[in-house]
């Protein structure tokens, strides 16, 4: 279970992004957590991915209170996330092959061994050709980079997987196409889904459950909306 | 009255090596005053290269050939002292992908809006150049307290207003989209196209939008023109596309499938390399209806390419 608990998150401690905000997903279950833009829902992401420590609050993962964020987060709890941004190109490096990004967190893990299986099975997974797989982020589309980057997600096998905006940068077919590649891993595995997005219609579609980030968290004046965009 | 019409018109990319990609295949639309024709497809299908086309835009290494005739000008013809000084921001106004990226960040908008409105009307002297540029934000809608900020003080909407503003101010009759709402959450869609759809019913400009989104297409446009692998592949009425009959050519149908509020069934396989294009229909390796004849080009008919079209009678085979 992943669990949040009044977790408050931002940039400046005198003006928070997130607010007492608290939020759970049972394991197996797909949660859509929808919001504006500029609302902090992205931030909350980033938290309950462990990429950003939370001003005050817990982060719960299976029990088990989160005490660390980011390269300090145990590698146990650190690999049971896979997280997958809305744009693909601030996401990837630019100097790796799509194989090699796909590849990256086996190699950062020491599991070099599993590395050819797991990006044969993937890219067949996400719907990227072999020819794809020597190239570098430059040389294909968004929608292929965004392709390469769940593969990157999906490639320990996580427990929890975050996706935020994942399809927004996207045409339709690509979206629904990346969504139901997720949704065959979740079926397959009974991994847990916090889906962050603004539409409506797909997170509804998407997910078993839907919560709207104002019914979680008070509106906030004009002025502090402006907030730093933070991927 | 037809304000731009593009016949036949290609761009082709050199690359190292001698390889050609095909970026945009013989297109053929026109656009009339007080009509939006949305340009939907994929993204790298060509909808972006085909506007830097129009404005005379295109990278060093990009030959274009056909005809776009704006009035008496073949934009493709015509030099780049005629387009800098006559045509682009006079007789075309372009409303940018991503506004907060097009605005210069280190002024404010009223200053952007002066300057523009010194360097495309007859406007001089001060206080004229204030009114006008005043005028020209409130055109576009765009709040007259918010003038004096800078482009990273505005939300996401208001830097698109300030940009549709800075489009407007030319009067340009035509007026071209890239993308204008990608990364807007819905609200800010809908009321972005909206505005846009009024400029075109109000002022009678002709407006071409490029866009993936095909939601917000449906909100503004009265045309669509589908395009796949550099090719436009269906070109029809937008009521007619969007409700029933539907679209006719398997690609747009597709397309459609795949949104969240309809079957949400993505298309199989992916787009071809625009480099390595088959010299038969494109989308034959992803059809389900695909059958020998696909293997030679179809032609463009009224309002689909394609050897075997959906039929009205048959929209549900």
């Amino acid at each position: 279970m992943l669990e949040l608990r009044a977790v408050t998150a931002g940039y400046d401690q005198r003006a928070p992004v997130v607010r007492d905000f608290s939020l759970t997903v049972e394991p197996g279950e797909a949660v859509g957590l929808l919001g504006p833009s500029g609302c902090g829902k992205s931030t909350l992401a980033r938290v309950a991915a462990l990429l950003h420590r939370p001003d005050s609050g817990t982060l719960l993962l299976d029990g088990e209170p989160v005490r660390h964020w980011r390269h300090r987060a145990p590698r146990e709890q650190r690999t049971a996330f896979g997280v997958v941004f809305q744009q693909p190109r601030l996401a990837a490096d630019p100097r790796l092959r799509l194989a090699h990004l796909i590849a990256e967190p086996l190699h950062a893990t020491g599991r070099r061994s599993e590395v050819p299986d797991r990006v044969t099975e993937l890219a067949a997974t996400v719907g990227l050709t072999p020819d794809l797989l020597t190239r570098r982020p430059h040389e294909v589309s968004d929608g292929q980079l965004q392709r390469a980057c769940l593969a990157r997600a999906l490639v320990l096998r996580p427990r929890w997987l975050i996706c935020d905006e994942m399809t927004a940068m996207l045409d339709a077919s690509t979206g629904a196409a990346l969504v139901a590649a997720v949704e065959t891993y979740r079926s397959t595995t009974g991994a847990g889904l916090l889906a962050v997005g603004h539409d409506r219609t797909l997170l509804n579609r998407w997910c078993g459950r839907t919560v709207h980030w104002e019914a979680l968290q008070p509106p906030r004046a004009p002025e502090a909306s402006q907030g730093p965009s933070v991927r | 009255m037809t304000v731009l019409s593009v016949r036949g018109l290609s761009v082709r990319f050199l690359m190292p090596g001698g390889r050609r990609v095909a970026a945009v295949t013989d297109a053929h639309f026109d656009v009339a005053a007080g009509e939006c024709l949305a340009l939907i497809g994929e993204s790298g299908c060509g909808k972006s290269v085909l506007v830097s086309a129009l404005l005379g835009l295109l990278p060093a290494n990009a030959q274009a050939a056909g005809e776009a005739r704006l009035g008496d000008l073949d934009l493709l013809a015509a030099d780049e002292r005629t387009l800098a000084r006559t045509v682009r921001g006079r007789r075309i106004g372009l409303i940018p992908q991503s506004p907060a990226a097009h605005l210069t960040p280190v002024r404010t908008i009223r200053s952007q809006l002066q300057e523009a409105v010194a360097q495309l009307t007859g406007v001089r002297g001060r206080a004229a150049l204030r009114s006008a540029a005043e005028e020209a934000a409130a055109r576009a809608a765009f709040p007259a307290d918010h003038l004096d900020r800078h482009p990273h003080e505005l939300s996401g909407g208001l830097a698109q207003r300030a940009a549709t503003a800075l489009a407007l101010v030319g009067e340009a009759p035509l007026l071209l989209a890239d993308e204008p709402t990608t990364g807007l959450d819905r609200d800010l869609v809908d009321h972005t196209v909206d505005e846009l759809r009024r400029h075109v019913d109000t002022a009678g400009r002709a407006l071409l939008v490029i866009t993936h989104d095909l939601a917000a297409a449906e909100r503004v446009a009265d045309r669509v023109a589908v395009m796949y692998a550099g090719r436009i592949v269906e070109l029809t009425d937008a009521e007619a596309f969007f409700g029933t009959p539907g679209p006719r050519h398997p690609y747009s149908r597709g397309l459609l499938q795949a949104l969240p509020d309809r079957a949400f069934t993505p298309i199989p396989g992916m787009p071809p390399e625009l480099g390595d294009l088959p010299d038969g229909c494109a989308f034959a390796t992803r059809c389900d209806r695909a059958a020998d004849t696909c293997a030679t080009q179809p032609p463009m008919t009224a309002t689909v390419a394609c050897h075997h079209p959906y039929v009205p009678e048959d929209s549900h085979a």
